[in-house]
């Protein structure tokens, strides 16, 4: 019988007995990496959309509120694409005969609906809710990022299982007043800032500048525990239903 | 001999392996065969697997009652009254639901001077004119339903109960232009004395 190895396969036998670990390693680091790379997330990818829809000059530009045109959210599960008519509400008569809007006007016309391209898209065995988020007073921000400063939009959070699970094993962080909910601020780190932030927000409580707006926020969280009576359950059936 | 085929069967398994692990990716899991909302469909011939309403579709349990709730009016007169009992709460939800979608274009005190307005939409009039502090609360109900001029309808936002809180609203606006040091409580009144005696920081008006 003829010998099957190579005598320099002995090295090679040697080598990769040490090597195995690494190479081991080294593949799981790799599929680890790619499953948290923005390829995989999507985070921060800005996707194509039929009409370049920009939040920067919508909620930061003009200061519309979320709820004008994302009108379900504070009581269904899904926050609401708007219908073309919303759209048209001011379009009719703004920027009525920009081309770049030609997209939404056809849609008016026809009656055909525009077709976006959905950004932040959970697995299908994954359930959502969002009016009771909003109702908890877990803000917009917290999972869409300062949409008032994304020209175009992308997500900012990785939408994977351990990011929902770090929130609702500790919610308080994320908590915000009802009524800051749709405040676009976010919650500041620093003790100092909370102090002088809650102040301005007594003084001025119509008008407060959208850092007391978050500070406030910030500073009541942990009564907003019991407030919004927050349960946050962490079992397998509250999301995979 | 032997060590060729031995590799060729190697690289044969090597390959079978590859392309079952492959196989095993598929996403059937996250995209299962069910529609989510708003999620294209090519079943139906327009696009979508949301189905647009068929004519004359009421919401399940909503009240269509032609009372004055819905319509704004009682027999066929504009109504001067509010149809729901007027508290705190309710101007608050008033308030809430103006500036959300109100007050782009009619501003936050109501003198049609938002920022919409501001960027090239018709200014609307102000709520402060004799006109408007005069009309029946009636008619704010019917603009917000109905739209008026060029302004759009606003009833595929806005409820009918938050109309009329918005309405309630309105005329809270319309008080507080028109009120005077009398009208506030005694016990914020310093706080306002004080205000004006101090001139503001900023000269924006």
């Amino acid at each position: 019988m003829p010998q099957i190895f190579h005598p320099s396969m002995n090295a090679i036998a040697r080598a990769s007995i040490f090597g195995a670990v690494f190479i081991v390693a080294g593949i799981g680091w790799l599929l680890f990496e790619f499953y948290r790379s923005s390829y995989q997330t999507q985070v921060g990818v800005v996707r194509p959309q039929p009409v370049e829809f920009s939040h920067e000059h919508h909620v930061g530009g003009l200061g519309i509120d979320c709820r004008y045109c994302h009108t379900a959210v504070e009581n269904s599960p899904l926050a609401g694409m708007p219908p073309t008519q919303i759209c048209m509400q001011c379009h009719s008569q703004i920027w009525a005969d920009s081309p770049k809007l030609e997209p939404v006007r056809a849609s008016f016309r026809t009656g055909e609906s525009i077709a976006w391209t959905r950004v932040h898209d959970l697995p299908d065995f994954v359930y959502f809710d969002h009016s009771i988020h909003v109702q908890k007073g877990v803000g917009c921000v917290s999972c869409h990022g300062q949409v008032d400063q994304m020209p175009l939009m992308w997500r900012t959070e990785t939408l994977h299982m351990k990011w929902c699970l770090d929130c609702h094993r500790n919610p308080q962080p994320h908590l915000r007043p009802r009524e800051l909910v749709f405040s676009m601020a976010p919650l500041p780190q620093t003790q100092a800032t909370h102090a002088e932030a809650a102040e301005a927000a007594q003084e001025e409580p119509q008008a407060q500048p959208r850092a007391a707006h978050a500070a406030a926020a910030s500073l009541a969280s942990a009564d907003l525990m019991k407030l919004h009576q927050i349960a946050s359950p962490t079992s397998c059936s509250i999301c995979h239903r | 001999m032997f060590f060729r085929s031995a590799c060729r069967c190697h690289a044969l398994s090597a390959m079978i392996i590859a392309v079952a692990a492959l196989a095993g990716c598929h996403q059937d899991m996250y995209d299962q065969p069910r529609y989510e909302p708003l999620e294209p469909s090519d079943f139906f011939g327009d696009g979508r697997s949301a189905r647009p309403l068929v004519p004359g579709t009421v919401i399940y349990g909503a009240e269509m009652a032609d009372d004055v709730l819905h319509t704004g009016r009682s027999d066929g007169e504009l109504a001067t009254e509010l149809p729901l009992e007027l508290d705190a709460a309710l101007l608050r939800r008033g308030q809430e639901r103006f500036n959300i979608y109100c007050s782009n274009c009619h501003g936050r005190s109501g003198d049609g001077n938002g920022m919409i307005v501001q960027r090239g939409y018709r200014q609307p009039p102000t709520y402060h004119s004799d006109r408007l502090r005069g009309a029946p609360i009636g008619h704010f109900f019917e603009v917000m339903t109905n739209g008026f001029g060029v302004m759009p309808a606003y009833s595929i936002q806005v409820n009918a109960g938050d109309r009329w809180a918005i309405a309630a609203y309105i005329r809270a606006l319309q008080l507080s232009q028109f009120a005077t040091l009398d009208d506030v409580a005694a016990s914020e009144r310093a706080k306002l004395e004080q205000a004006a005696a101090t001139p503001p920081e900023d000269a924006n008006p």
